[in-house]
């Protein structure tokens, strides 16, 4: 099949959908590749790269949608886009069908099909083709470059010459994939990072970033990210309620803010009120990653950069990931590869759109010419159900001890026991026994004794050796065999020569063996 | 006594065999121990020779000679992936040994018994009895509760010696891959075993009140199937236990041998191999959170419901994809298990050790217990692939490590890093520790396909999001590992 990657024509879009690797990787699954002449200029992948990587360069655009087969882009299509594609062709691009109904029904009516990278469903399999996710991942880390951009002061805190550098302290809210980045790159520049967010089972992976929790004592906590894909869920009016108190608490102490609270399908919550804002120091910076959505903090201005009355930065751009066009472009050119691969089972050339793929099925929103979202709800659940996190109880001192003291008065008593038991049975063995029975049985059972005292300090790597050693050893039954060897009878002969051979045997090997692998051992 | 001198070398060498033992407990003092060892039997058996045993010495010395010949040979021959085979191999040996001493010991009694009987008839002590000397002397003294308990005995020594005649010969064919290492039973299953014991049990009886060398022989057949059938019962990964288990009774056996000779040696002797083997097996049976009696009875243990579905897909990744992730990886720890014994990779992941050692990454290895065929099986390969032990580390010291681990590699093992058994309570394993491999952040697990362990219980890292399955031959991926890495 021809693939083919037209200039975004989105203002201000440096992204592009296939660069010159991803053409590389397309090609062993038996592709063609086709880009528009300076695609890629923007993202910094020159023509002649492509040319290098084996794309062929088309000059205009109507040309490239006319060789190809398989259309891919970043941004959704315009119109005009949409106007080139025909009935057999596939569109693979960003779509947001949900928001976009009439693109939706004017790509339905063109008869090609359109692949959505945004619909790809959250499954654990379809994660190397989960584009939101590798564009979030950019946003979160740019959304902290930005607004250290913006920051006048240091992310770490510094002792110098000139006197002390407070660290700066970063507040994230929302741990989804954006979150996390930005917890991550926040907390590698050296800033205290708390996050906060309104599922409680992220905390774990939060603290995992080195970041801190926020912790909202709230009983009605028990949202589960389960039950809708993994994203956050409306909370209700009470929660909202202390979460907002949380956050005043915090604002007077907050350097940087990144919200990155978005809800699917609805417009991004207030959280970061006009007078959080107010009670932020000069010179403060939040980040609203989600300006396009209305936005979290209220004075968000989209894509722009507004400094309120008390001097706090508040930037609401909405092209983060267009801003590290080289890094998201390669990012996102291998989603697409990764979709392309599981169109192309056979790795070679041919496509098969199978419909019955819950990836494949799930990301198609117009399928020879009908439209088919929203998908069913796929066959495997997405994320497994959250467990209620168990807290291990802490023991009180005094219960340690009462337990410490159970354990001990149990032992004792097995002890005992085991010391009463064993001891009756001697006796009862000696009751009935002879006495030279006895001086035997006596050297038996301590040697018993001896024997277990002795093995439990064997370490585990030397279980091996033990066994060849104690094979060897075992062997003494030589001395039996030496005994009656001289008895006379022909036939008591044979078979103790017969055992002092072999008892040879496993003597010699045994310890010729433990002695080899003992050799074996060395320290580093 | 006239022997004053044999007893006196016969305690030297007991002590000598505990410190061997004691000595096992670290690497450089087991170097020593082991020669404590070898001083120790070449004491007892030098001895024997110039004292009690001393009738037809130089047979003995050419047995002894033709049989250290052979045995040094095998020592110097065999590969460190055939040691289970090795020492099953050289349990039937001391387990054959004991059942033909046993034997002597009642051939010998019978002739005593002849002249005694003699004694009785004539009144005269016939000249034969002034000819009897070493062991025979002291049967001859012997009185009549004396000789039954010496009958008890040596039946005792032939029945635990011939189990382990015939159960180290199957276990030594399973290991070697002779024999099928599935479970295998005749229909009957243990009862069949309880039969042959209640049998051996009769005859007994019958022995002791004066049958004669059939109840002896008879009985033999029967251990010898109780051996055979026991270990053809149980499955291939349950071959640590059997192995330690056997160890053990071949210290019975020789134990049991030494009361019937009255020879204390033998008795301290076999009860220290007796009691080590008895310790293997606890631990094994212990790390596989399952009791004695259920390993040797096979099987695993019933569910009380069904297993945990599991969720997802095993994704597969190829050796760039690991190199990659290795290449950027600060602490590594690999899990060996069979499977790599059994496609000879420690050579191969010995280079890969070095190799990244060399890079400066912290590189470990995890043991689990139970892993491989024998106890302490993959530190000895690993010690032969030149891996320093020190950096091979037990479950116990390493679990807590996993979450600050980067990359877990798993070569060839399943069951021992199956999270189901933390997680899932009606798994057939549950409660079994295991490495939890799963909380590090990446799990290569290399595995030649994508069937289930011995156990058969399906595992749920494969399908772990932060789990890749490097499928091949073990050996194959790694050296093409080492290839991607070296560039």
């Amino acid at each position: 099949m021809k693939i083919g990657a037209p200039k975004e024509i989105f203002e201000g879009e440096s992204r592009v959908a296939m660069t010159p690797d991803s053409a590389l990787q397309l090609q062993k699954l038996g592709h063609e590749c086709f880009v528009e002449a300076g695609a890629g200029h923007a993202a910094g992948f020159e023509d002649s790269a492509y040319t290098k990587a084996g794309v062929t360069v088309v000059p205009t655009v109507e040309e490239l949608f006319k060789a190809v087969d398989f259309v891919v882009k970043v941004r959704p299509p315009e119109m005009e886009e949409l106007g080139r594609l025909s009935k057999g062709q596939t569109l693979i691009s960003f779509f947001y069908p949900a928001q976009n109904k009439e693109l939706l029904e004017a790509a339905e009516k063109t008869g090609a099909n359109v692949i959505a990278m945004d619909m790809v469903p959250r499954i654990s399999r379809a994660q190397k083709m989960d584009a939101l996710s590798s564009m979030a991942n950019i946003a979160g880390y740019r959304a902290v470059i930005e607004a250290g951009n913006n920051f006048g002061r240091f992310f770490t805190g510094q002792v110098t010459a000139a006197g002390k550098v407070p660290p700066a302290k970063v507040l994230i809210v929302g741990a989804g994939v954006a979150g996390l980045a930005a917890i991550g790159t926040s907390t590698a520049l050296g800033a205290i990072t708390y996050a906060f967010d309104v599922r409680p089972e992220v905390a774990e992976q939060i603290e995992s970033m080195g970041a801190e929790f926020v912790y909202l004592d709230f009983e009605e906590q028990t949202q589960d990210g389960a039950a809708t894909g993994g994203y956050a869920a409306p909370s209700s009016p009470e929660f909202r309620e202390a979460q907002l108190k949380k956050f005043r608490e915090l604002a007077p102490d907050m350097d940087i803010v990144v919200t990155t609270a978005l809800i699917p399908g609805r417009d991004a919550p207030i959280l970061w009120t006009k007078d959080m804002v107010e009670l932020m120091k000069r010179g403060s910076v939040v980040v609203d990653l989600a300006a396009e959505r209305g936005g979290n903090c209220e004075l968000t201005v989209k894509d722009e950069k507004v400094v309120s009355e008390n001097g706090v930065t508040i930037v609401g751009y909405t092209d983060f990931p267009s801003r590290m066009a080289s890094q998201a472009s390669q990012l996102y050119s291998t989603n697409i590869r990764h979709m392309m691969t599981d169109l192309t089972p056979g790795k070679d050339g041919v496509v098969n759109h199978n419909m019955e793929d819950d990836v494949i099925r799930g990301a198609t929103v117009a399928y020879e010419g009908a439209i088919t979202f929203p998908p069913p709800p796929p066959k495997i659940a997405a994320i497994a159900a959250q467990k209620p996190k168990e807290k291990a109880k802490e023991l009180t001192p005094a219960e340690i001890k009462a337990r410490d003291h159970a354990a001990f008065k149990k032992q004792t008593r097995d002890q005992i026991l085991m010391l009463g038991i064993g001891g009756a049975l001697l006796l009862g063995v000696g009751l009935v026994a002879p006495a030279s029975f006895m001086s035997h049985f006596v050297v038996f059972v301590l040697s018993c004794f001896v024997g277990f005292q002795v093995i439990w300090n064997v370490s585990h790597s030397l279980h091996t050796p033990l066994m060849a050693v104690t094979n060897a050893i075992s062997s003494i039954i030589i001395l039996g065999a030496l005994m009656q060897i001289g008895s006379g009878n022909f036939l008591v002969i044979v078979l103790a020569a017969l055992s002092v051979f072999m008892a040879g045997i496993n003597i010699f090997g045994g310890f010729m063996v433990t002695r080899r692998m003992l050799a074996m051992f060395q320290k580093s | 006594m006239e022997f004053g001198f044999t007893t006196a070398a016969y305690v030297v060498a007991a002590v000598l065999f505990i410190l061997s033992l004691g000595g096992l407990s670290g690497q450089e003092s087991a170097k020593r121990a082991v020669w404590y060892g070898i001083v120790g039997m070449a004491l007892a058996v030098a001895a024997t020779l110039v004292g009690p045993g001393q009738g037809l010495w130089i047979i003995s010395l050419l047995m002894i000679i033709g049989g250290g010949i052979i045995g040094w040979i095998v020592a110097k021959k065999v590969q460190m992936t055939e040691m289970p085979q090795l020492v099953a191999a050289m349990h039937s040996l001391v387990g054959l040994a004991a059942v033909f001493v046993g034997y002597n010991t009642h051939i010998t009694l019978g002739q005593v018994w002849d002249i005694i009987a003699e004694h009785h008839a004539t009144g005269i002590m016939p000249a034969a009895y002034e000819e009897l000397s070493g062991f025979a002397k002291i049967v001859a003294h012997k009185s009549a509760a004396e000789v039954a308990i010496l009958k008890v005995e040596t039946f005792l020594g032939v029945f635990i010696g011939a189990v382990t005649f015939t159960g180290s010969v199957i276990a030594f064919g399973k290991l070697a891959g002779k024999i099928t290492s599935q479970a295998v039973k005749l229909p009957g299953g243990h009862l069949l075993n309880a039969l042959a014991a209640a049998g051996s049990l009769a005859l007994l009886v019958i022995y002791v009140n004066g049958a004669g060398a059939w109840a002896l022989i008879a009985m033999t057949l029967l251990a010898f199937f109780i051996g055979y059938h026991l270990i053809m019962g149980i499955g291939g990964a349950d071959m640590p236990v059997v192995v330690s288990m056997l160890n053990s009774y071949s210290g019975w056996a020789a134990a049991a041998i030494g009361f019937s000779l009255g020879n204390d040696l033998l008795i301290v002797t076999g009860a220290l191999v007796g009691s080590s083997g008895a310790i293997l097996s606890y631990i094994m049976c212990k790390a596989m959170n399952r009791s004695f009696v259920s390993v040797i009875l096979g099987g695993f243990g019933g569910t009380s419901g069904p297993a945990m579905e599991v969720e997802g897909e095993q994704i597969a990744i190829d050796a760039t994809g690991v190199a990659d992730a290795l290449n950027e990886a600060d602490s590594i720890v690999i899990v060996p298990g069979y499977g790599m014994a059994v496609a000879q990779a420690q050579i191969a992941v010995s280079e890969l050790t070095s190799m990244l050692r060399g890079r400066g990454k912290n590189v470990r290895f995890a043991i689990h217990p139970v892993a491989g065929r024998l106890p302490g099986h993959m530190n000895v390969l690993l010690a032969e692939a030149k891996v320093p032990y020190d950096i091979v580390l037990e479950m116990d010291e390493i679990n807590d490590d996993f979450p600050e681990t980067d990359v877990v590699i798993v070569i060839g093992s399943n069951d021992i890093v199956n999270p189901a058994a933390q997680d899932d309570p009606n798994s057939p394993i549950a409660g079994m520790p295991v490495l939890e491999v799963w909380k590090a952040k990446q799990v290569f697990v290399s595995k030649r396909g994508q069937g289930t362990g011995y156990s058969g219980i399906e595992n749920p890292l494969f399908y772990k999001e932060n789990t890749r399955m490097f499928y091949g031959d073990a050996k194959k991926s790694l050296e093409e590992l080492l290839h991607l890495i070296r560039v």
